[in-house]
């Protein structure tokens, strides 16, 4: 076994020094019912490095991945494109084996991507700061509205039906454990306008929705101060390189997932949640935050962890969350992929993205579909089909499609409707192809 | 050796308090501020709020440890030191003068089970 | 611009400040659709987009040197007490990148991800044989996520047999900070439990405390081996204890390296526990993230999983949506898959032959330090240790001014990663050594040696340690200034 490098001399030097016969003595203190022989466990023999590459070779070809269908599912986690960057990064040992840097000095290297990721988040949200991200979208904007319930002492969290479901799901989860109210407020036609706010701490608004549909923030913003609300969006950062900033319209906090911005989809994880707030509600935002300091003897800028009073292994039961880890290798990637894209490719990736929907919008109302909340959209829209979503859904795989999302199971009386994303990978020959063969299961 | 006022009450829990009429001061004591190091946070009550001895009425932060601090006598809250919002420091540099942190007006009397200097001065080592 | 000089030294510069218009690092996917008016179909679109705007070399250049100045257990032995900072093997990050694993989307249907199931249901099948539980999820996506969703668990099950009651959870004073913090993220309030001389859990103080309030405790949240390096050998006993008071004990696993294949939790009379795959299993840390939590539970507690749970039935492995008694979803889609894949890597590389090496000669290891440590550095409690070992340098700051701390700085100096300082709370001046199963007899020396050059160099130059580390890329720290400052991001000039 290559990863355990003891010799049998090595083993009898060492138990010699310690004044012990054997390695069974070193655990003498476990009561000896409690112990089973070594060797005895049920599980599968050891394979070499060959057959294990073999072995999950073959299970990986069991799957029908994204690489042999052609992908027009989003639903919030996207097939994007990756730069090959990317991976080279984050591979690189002194990262991938790095652990929280606890230790400033020597872990420089990863403060300052931190630092950077911060800095980029924020930017693409138009927020003050942001922490060293969270597990996922869905958890940041759960922790979200325990922030803000935190802040305002209301006990009432209020989500548009338009949010994400899963995160939803994952909000009534995290509400009904420390016994928050979750009100769900209903869309019309893909926009949320009756928030029914009165004493809630918060509003939560998708920025662009889960059908694609783009809300009025300003809308938002008046209807939160009317009820004395925090507002939070939780917002796609592609998005956000072209649409206006969440931040421009006054949100008090901004949450998302970042796995669009050069991470595997990897059947949903690891991936990495977003979070950003204004400057006045620093103090009770959960997880790390990488600051720039200098030395205490010179005059060397370098980064620390800080405000580390608000979290657990300090805090205890009074920390702002019980997050211990960031997702800082998942962060890592998406900062690779904001300074690989920068500026102006963010930009074209999402223009590319609006192009790439309105054309496939165009091919599939050309084949009978109906668009059902308008064609006012990002990346991805809901389509009204003639028979059941899932059954579409499912003809369109022997196809070489992942045709979108099915609504019925999310929303009642949406048996028919399916949500489609088209990315800026998607060719207009995909695209073509795609409005073929669903013609053809629609015929 | 940190300095320990003799003209002020003390808690075990590192809090002092200078009463003048019906008015208390508190503030930690030099010994907690240097236990705790640069203090870079002074989390502090609402003007108004009523304390029971003992209550908890804010807290001091430094870069790795918080500490909550606890109120020695009974009583309103009259006044919170604003210059701390922006000065915490001053609990390091002047913890019986400039780094007090509340006053209190007292609704009932001062316990006596508060130390006088000499008897905090074996708790402080 | 520093590039194309060899850099041996940090790179002081943020990437914003080598930013150039007009630059840019990947060739990003043309669109061959047709052109549209933005606004008239997302409204008002942006321009104040601050993005740096880098070419692909330079980006790589930024990167490269970045790491030269992070540390990882790549780079060196990072004997990093309670994170077990083992070797990741690199077979890991090739299956993971697998293109049938890497390019699944979370919401395709379960039917065109047979191979993803399998990797799931494996990961459940040797965990549960390895920790002696009947059910495994992988569902949580961090260990302090696993430990919110047993206490979710804990929480249901007492809801549904009408004990709502039970709202104190009671923590050791050794704990990890995360058990308190994970607790009240549940609604529960918290108790201590304190530790008795010998480093065990004192039965006299928990017998007053389920004497006094037993019937509102909700749960015991106990770290076994504790977070002092022992194993509790009362463990029966203690949740003998809480059962007969209608308690449920939970298991903290972060210290599950000292049992693999050698002790199993379930059979210790715990109700259910947490793992930090990215701990005992091998899946990298990342510099703090991805963590990766599953969690083991008794059949009691199994009604109330977070769906789906993956579970084989007539021969395939399903899904299974359909649980009416769930506590819900605890977070996006499946959990941590790539990393389940790396775990499912590692423990086949192991096997049945060779999988209790871990905890065999992590332990090893462990006392192997201590032995070698406990003239310089003597061991806070008499006994053997399991995978870590706990030394206390007390004696250094009472006659020398030189703290736990000047002592892990000083290490840097000497190329070694310091181990965790000042945890558990209970023991003054702390260091907590964990030397992991990966290390070699030659490594552990060397890192020995360097700390009994250290304490020499705490006695003889108090100040040299006061001010390491001395030879790294950047001085100590000043740490107060960054909490006053708050600079926590780039501004673009305006």
């Amino acid at each position: 076994m290559p990863y355990v490098p003891h010799t049998a001399a090595d083993t009898e030097a060492m138990l010699s020094v310690i004044g012990a016969k054997s390695i069974d003595e070193l655990f003498r203190e476990i009561p000896s019912n409690l112990k089973v022989a070594p060797g005895s466990l049920n599980i599968p023999s050891a394979l070499d490095e060959q057959r294990l590459m073999a072995h999950l070779t073959e299970i990986a070809a069991k799957n029908i991945d994204c690489t042999k269908l052609t992908c027009f599912l989003g639903a919030g986690i996207y097939d994007r494109y990756i730069p090959a960057t990317v991976s080279a990064v984050i591979s690189r040992g002194e990262f991938l084996t790095a652990y929280t840097p606890y230790q400033p000095e020597a872990s420089q290297g990863y403060l300052q991507t931190i630092y950077e990721f911060q800095t980029m988040v924020s930017e693409l949200y138009g927020m003050d700061l942001s922490n060293a991200s969270m597990y996922d979208g869905a958890t940041s904007m759960a922790e979200a509205a325990i922030m803000a319930h935190g802040i305002k002492g209301h006990e009432k969290i209020v989500v548009s039906d338009a949010v994400h479901p899963h995160y939803r799901q994952v909000l009534a989860t995290y509400c009904w454990s420390i016994g928050l109210e979750v009100v769900t407020v209903p869309s019309v036609n893909g926009q949320t306008k009756d928030w029914n706010a009165d004493g809630a701490a918060c509003i939560i608004v998708q920025y662009p929705n889960f059908f694609g549909n783009i809300e009025d923030l300003a809308a938002v913003r008046k209807a939160a101060d009317d009820a004395g609300a925090m507002m939070i969006v939780v917002a796609d950062p592609v998005a956000c390189a072209l649409l206006k900033s969440p931040g421009s319209y006054g949100a008090d906090i901004v949450v998302g997932e970042g796995q669009p911005m050069g991470i595997a989809m990897g059947l949903g994880g690891p991936v990495v949640g977003l979070f950003t707030c204004k400057k006045e509600f620093v103090r009770h935002i959960p997880g790390r935050i990488v600051g720039k300091t200098k030395e205490v003897h010179g005059d060397r800028p370098g980064y620390v962890m800080t405000l580390r009073t608000r979290e657990q292994d300090i805090r205890r039961e009074k920390a702002t969350s019980n997050i211990c880890t960031n997702e800082a290798l998942m962060a890592l990637a998406a900062t690779v992929y904001m300074i690989a894209l920068g500026k102006n490719g963010m930009t074209q990736v999402a223009q590319s993205s609006v192009r790439n929907t309105q054309y496939a919008i165009s091919k599939l109302k050309s084949i009978g579909a109906t668009v059902k909340f308008g064609e006012k959209v990002f990346g991805e829209f809901v389509v009204t089909l003639p028979k059941s979503a899932t059954e579409v859904r499912d003809k369109m795989i022997s196809k070489g499609f992942l045709a979108g999302l099915p609504l019925g199971g999310y929303y009642k009386g949406m048996e028919n409707d399916l949500l489609v994303a088209v990315t800026e990978i998607r060719t207009r020959e995909q695209i073509d192809a795609f409005a073929s063969a669903m013609k053809e299961v629609l015929a | 050796m940190s300095n320990i006022p003799s003209d002020l009450k003390y808690m075990k829990s590192h809090e002092w308090v200078r009463v003048e009429g019906d008015v208390a001061t508190v503030g930690i004591t030099d010994f907690a501020q240097s236990e705790l190091g640069d203090v870079v946070y002074v989390e502090l009550p609402t003007v108004g709020k009523m304390l029971a001895v003992g209550d908890t009425f804010g807290s001091v932060e430094s870069v790795k440890t918080v500490s909550d601090v606890y109120a020695p006598v009974p009583g309103e809250v009259l006044e919170v030191n604003q210059d701390l919002v922006t000065s915490s420091e001053l609990v390091n540099s002047d913890p019986y003068g400039h780094g007090w942190m509340i006053k209190i007006r007292l609704t009932a009397s001062v316990p006596t089970t508060l130390m006088n200097a000499d008897e905090y001065g074996v708790v402080a080592v | 611009m520093t590039s194309g000089r060899m850099q041996l030294m940090p790179e002081p510069k943020l990437i914003f400040d080598k930013s150039r218009p007009g630059r840019i690092g990947c060739n990003v996917p043309v669109c061959d659709t047709p052109e549209v008016d933005f606004t008239s179909i997302v409204g008002e679109t942006r321009n104040d987009l601050h993005l740096p705007e880098i070419a692909e070399l330079d980006l790589l250049r930024h990167f490269t040197n970045l790491s030269h100045i992070n540390f990882g257990i790549e780079t060196g032995f990072y004997p990093l007490g309670s994170c077990t900072m083992k070797y990741n093997p690199k077979i890991n990050e090739q299956t993971a990148r697998l293109a049938g694993f890497a390019n699944l989307h979370p919401l395709q249907p379960v039917e065109t991800i047979p191979g993803a199931l399998e990797i799931l249901n494996g990961v459940q099948e040797m965990l549960c044989e390895i920790t002696g539980f009947p059910t495994i999820t992988l569902q949580p996506v961090a260990g302090a996520h696993g430990e919110m969703t047993c206490l979710m668990l804990v929480k249901k099950y007492h809801e549904s047999i009408g004990q709502s009651n039970r709202t104190i959870v009671l923590v050791p004073d050794s704990a990890h900070g995360t058990n308190p913090a994970s607790a009240a993220r549940c609604g529960y309030s918290v108790k201590p439990v304190p530790t008795d001389a010998n480093g065990n859990t004192d039965l006299v103080s928990l017998a007053a405390s389920l004497a006094e309030f037993g019937e509102n405790v909700a749960a015991l949240m106990l770290t076994n081996p504790s977070t002092l390096g022992l194993f509790e050998p009362n463990i029966e006993k203690i949740c003998k204890m809480l059962h007969d008071a209608g308690g449920q004990v939970f298991c903290d696993g972060a210290n599950m390296n000292a049992m693999v294949g050698t002790t199993r939790p379930g059979d210790h009379g715990f109700d259910c526990m947490h793992l930090n795959l990215h701990k005992t299993f091998s899946t990298p840390h990342g510099g703090g993230g991805p963590g990766c939590g599953a969690i083991g539970l008794k059949s009691h507690l199994e009604p109330f999983l977070p769906a789906p749970v993956i579970r084989p039935t007539g021969g395939k492995i399903v899904a299974d949506y359909d649980r009416p008694q769930t506590i819900g979803r605890i977070s996006g889609f499946y959990g941590q898959f790539l990393m389940e894949v790396r775990a499912y890597t590692y423990l086949r590389a192991f096997g049945k032959e060779y999988i209790a090496d871990i905890s065999r000669y992590s332990v090893l290891n462990a006392n192997y330090v201590r032995e070698r440590l406990k003239d310089v550095l003597p061991p806070a409690h008499d006994r053997p240790c399991m995978h870590e070992c706990i030394l206390t340098a007390e004696k250094y700051k009472k006659e020398h001014g030189v703290r736990a701390l000047d002592i892990s700085k000083r290490l840097i100096d000497y190329g070694f990663h310091p181990p965790t300082n000042y945890f558990p709370l209970i023991v003054p001046e702390c260091f907590m050594i964990e030397p992991t199963e990966t290390e070699t007899k030659e490594t552990l020396d060397e890192f020995c040696d360097a700390l009994i050059a250290i304490c020499q160099e705490a006695i003889d130059t108090p100040d040299l340690l006061h001010d390491a580390p001395s030879m790294k890329i950047v001085g100590r720290l000043d740490e107060t200034l960054a909490v006053k400052t708050l600079d926590v991001r780039w501004w673009p000039a305006s």
